[in-house]
């Protein structure tokens, strides 16, 4: 396997530095991914390095999988974040068990209990985790049937399983739970699992409904939001008007006489109220921002300035590929610069998290992306061991990223600590979000490329960003932390390295090139905290990319999806291309004012998820507006665990991808963020929905999981694009495209 | 604090409660009920949507005072997990939640619309849900669950 550059993959990882290699084995014969993750660069480590998964960080076999007289309890280190994950790994679990799901108790990411898989993030959860299940619960069930073949005498090939019940050639009989007994799965997982006959999947490749909705569906406590303790009281904070202001004065005498207020905390620029009704804390919260005053605080920059601003700041030049040498022919150029706003994971629930410092340990219920990054940062910042410490993931509003989950559960702990023996839950109102998530970067970029005799040439591709991976490494990490007396300092920016990527993600094409000259400049002074957000760089790359493959078709009068084919290598990647050009009828274009269609492909991250899309649009002629009227797309994620679940994330991914791509910015001045509730950042409404989206799954039966949530993100935003400079005959590059005013 | 009488799925419920609290934590914290969510606070999202009488109103903008002898319904009112009613078993089968925070409210809005027009098209159902946002995309998939709620006969509840 080469990629594009004539580089194999792991020459390629080590070359970009300190990258951790990945063998990653779904089925017996070894097929190897290589990947450096999100996941690894946050606090994991490689214990065993052969072996597939998240097994490679948490090896021994009981940490996935006990067996006990009260049943079949199976961990994961990833989180529900409402993609269906934690379905999907059941399934897995439970078909190579070979019992019913549910028989199967799953837990999710508990400090106290779960293996350590960092962040669930990326994409990468059934790729980590799902593997690693897979390979554990074969392991486990061939150990407790060769237990029974021991017991019984009897060739362990002549036995059978059925619903968690091993049976014998003479009709013995033996739970799994008799069978654990007499063996010790506390031992470190083989790096070769058990076959399975894909042909054979009962639950694999099936879609099994989520446990989850029937409680969402009917006021079930389904949210950290929805939990209560026993005598729990309700916090609210109350932050600066701007990052950096600092607190002059407070009358704080005046905010604890109010009803209800049980304790004003104030530790530097941290500001927060206990009291014993939520209703109660908001009033005192209202109270205590009218009576806070605070210093200007740090400037903030011209939003209309913004990228000129971004391409000056202090910036590490990272060289991401650059190879073969440059052909010089003349030929058909494109050069182009492309450009994203900041951007909100706008969460419809705000944060929230609940924490009780009880007998001289502290439990946080929060809905972070991970449970052990964060639990390091709340002991760091409390000067509390970790072991006292505990962090249970507990459901809250989709994320899509890095947004205030964590800072609201070291919110709760800091207030727990001040209220010890009693649980404080701390729930931020919805400009608090608004102004304090970790947006997604502002984003430059400037490509280069050429076309000589059909062949792309020459390309070379710069881009600008902040940081997308301001994840929990230190206390520093946690907003709370900065804002208190003895404040803690965020550890140093670093990017994710390639081939995974950061604001780099998929910045190098798939296509096959003669030669690249790709580079990021990663920006660390920064006027905003950015993290990471569903797809990080690879929303604005895809754009850019097959903006430039479309402009360079169409000026030496190729079909642009001749063109990608003609550069398209991998059989997959052109088996989804292909589908979706069939599917919508390429190149069909309607003959209606203002009609467009546009395509568009990546494979994300270049080693995971393919995805193809096209979309048929209308843009008004007055006043702009675009309809979507159509969404044909094609995807191969590997072996399918959950069709409907799959069909569900990419849906949304398309749906989620149109309102960034159409219509969302974060709008600021001198005085600060603006877009402090939905007004102020209006996200896509059902009136605005693709009138159809079609789903094609193309199943990869026995091939290596690959994720799904991420991977529609790029192209869909790059069809939108390339649909609507089809409808408008002008190249429109600044995202949003609604709130663009000038054509490249 | 004062005396309030709300009459919450058809439960009447004396609670001492401050006036202007907004309906939402009189239903989250003092009668414990988990459906309304609380979203944003201005009515721009739809999260807390619970039906008074028979209109969809924003429970975070809706104060207690002044809600004596209306009939409140929340999203519990509809059925249960074990026994979901029809427009929460279309959303079941449709699979129609992504992270699931903002369905409470999707479901009592369209259960207001369809009780006053028991077989709208989609269009009417695309603009009348349009005061409720999702984050997650999993719009087209509500649309489908109150289409096929829509396009039954039968009861509602």
């Amino acid at each position: 396997m080469s990629d594009s550059n004539g580089l194999n993959p792991s020459r390629r990882a080590f070359l970009r530095g300190g990258a951790l290699l990945m063998a990653f084995t779904l089925m017996p014969v070894a097929r190897r991914v290589l990947a450096d993750t999100e996941v690894d660069t946050l606090g994991t480590v490689v214990l065993a390095p052969d072996l597939p998964g998240s097994l490679r960080t948490n090896p021994y076999l009981d940490a996935w999988i006990r067996i006990g007289a009260d049943g079949i309890t199976v961990y994961t280190g990833k989180v529900e974040l409402g993609t269906g994950v934690k379905t999907a790994l059941l399934q897995i679990a439970a078909e190579r068990l070979q019992v019913p799901a549910t028989s199967i108790d799953l837990l999710t990411a508990d400090t106290a209990l779960t293996p350590n898989e960092g962040y669930t993030a990326g994409s990468h959860s059934i790729f980590d985790s799902g593997t690693a299940l897979y390979n554990a619960a074969a392991q486990v069930r061939e150990m407790l049937v060769d237990a029974a073949a021991r017991s019984w005498h009897v060739d362990g090939a002549l036995l059978s399983t059925r619903n968690g019940t091993i049976e014998g050639p003479a009709g013995q009989r033996m739970s799994y739970a008799e069978a654990v007994k007499h063996i010790d799965v506390h031992q470190y997982a083989k790096a070769q699992s058990p076959a399975m006959d894909t042909a054979d999947f009962k639950l694999i490749g099936h879609s099994l409904p989520r446990l989850d909705i029937p409680a969402k569906v009917s006021g079930g406590a389904a949210f950290v939001q929805d939990m209560r303790l026993p005598g729990m009281l309700h916090a609210r904070v109350i932050r600066p008007p701007r990052p950096g202001c600092v607190l002059q004065a407070f009358d704080e005498a005046s905010i604890e006489a109010l009803a209800g207020v049980v304790k004003v905390i104030r530790d530097g620029n941290y500001l927060a109220v206990v009291a014993r009704d939520e209703w109660q804390a908001i009033k005192a919260m209202r109270s205590a921002s009218e009576v806070a005053q605070w210093s200007d605080g740090e400037a903030i920059p011209d939003e209309a300035q913004i990228h000129g601003l971004l391409k000056r700041l202090p910036s590490r030049r990272y060289p991401i590929s650059n190879n073969g040498t440059p052909s010089g022919e003349a030929g058909t150029r494109f050069q182009a610069r492309v450009t994203k706003q900041y951007l909100m994971h706008g969460s419809i629930g705000p944060s929230c998290a609940v924490a009780w410092f009880k007998d001289g340990a502290l439990t946080v219920w929060t809905h972070t992306q991970g449970v052990y990054p964060l639990r390091a940062g709340i002991a760091e910042m409390l000067r509390l061991p970790p072991a006292r410490v505990r962090c249970i993931h507990t459901e809250g509003s989709g994320c899509y990223g890095h947004n205030g989950a964590d800072d609201a559960a070291a919110d709760a702990a800091l207030l727990a600590m001040r209220v010890p023996g009693t649980p404080v839950r701390v729930q931020w109102m919805r400009e608090q979000e608004n102004l304090w998530e970790p947006y997604s970067s502002a984003m430059v970029t400037e490509v280069d490329a050429g076309l000589t005799q059909g062949r792309l040439q020459d390309w070379a591709y710069e881009l600008w960003t902040t940081p997308h991976n301001e994840r929990i490494v230190n206390a520093g990490r946690l907003l709370p932390a900065r804002l208190l007396a003895q404040p803690y300092t965020s550890a140093p920016s670093v990017p994710i390295a390639q081939p995974e990527g950061d604001g780099d993600r998929n910045a190098v094409p798939l296509y096959d090139l003669n030669s690249t000259r790709i580079n990021m400049n990663f920006v660390t002074e920064m006027p905003f905290r950015t993290s990471a957000m569903r797809s990080l760089g690879a929303h604005i790359n895809i754009f850019a990319i097959e903006a430039s493959i479309d402009e360079l078709a169409i000026k030496a009068g190729i079909d642009p999806v001749a063109l990608r084919l003609t550069h398209l290598s991998d059989p997959r990647a052109r088996a989804v291309v292909e589908r979706v050009r069939d599917a919508i009828g390429w190149p069909q274009k309607s003959s209606e004012p203002g009609a467009g269609i546009g395509f568009a492909f990546a494979r994300y991250k270049n080693i995971m998820g393919y995805c193809a899309i096209a979309v048929k649009l209308r843009v008004h002629p007055q006043n702009g507006e675009i309809r979507i009227d159509h969404v044909v797309t094609a995807v191969d994620v590997g072996q399918i665990v959950s069709p409907d679940g799959l069909r569900n994330q990419i849906e949304g991914a398309i749906v989620q991808s149109a309102s960034w791509t159409l219509y969302e910015k974060v709008a600021y001045d001198a005085g600060g963020i603006r877009s402090y509730d939905w007004s102020g950042y209006p996200i896509l409404r059902f009136t605005q929905l693709p009138k159809q989206v079609d789903v094609h799954l193309l199943d990869q039966p026995g091939q290596p999981f690959l994720g799904a949530a991420e991977i529609a993100q790029g192209p869909m935003a790059a069809a939108l694009g390339n649909a609507v400079a089809n409808a408008t005959g002008r190249r429109w590059l600044n995202l949003p495209l609604t709130r663009s005013t000038q054509p490249a | 604090m004062s005396q309030i009488i709300l009459n919450v799925n058809g439960a009447v419920q004396p609670l001492e409660l401050e006036p202007d609290m907004p309906l939402l934590y009189a239903l989250r914290n003092h009668l414990n009920l988990n459906g309304a969510k609380y979203g944003c606070g201005f009515g721009q999202c739809g999260a807390c949507t619970v039906i008074v009488d028979d209109q969809p109103v924003f429970a975070c903008l809706t104060p207690c005072a002044g809600l004596d002898g209306k009939k409140i319904r929340t999203v519990e009112s509809l059925g249960s997990a074990e026994k979901p009613g029809p427009l929460q078993a279309a959303f079941i089968e449709k699979q129609a939640a992504q992270c699931g925070y903002c369905i409470a409210g999707m479901l009592m809005r369209a259960q207001a619309l369809l009780e006053r027009n028991r077989h709208p098209d989609e269009t009417t159902i695309r603009e009348h849900m349009a005061g409720n946002l999702c984050r997650c995309g999993t719009h087209l998939r509500i649309i489908e669950a109150i289409k096929q709620v829509a396009g039954q006969n039968g009861s509602l509840t």
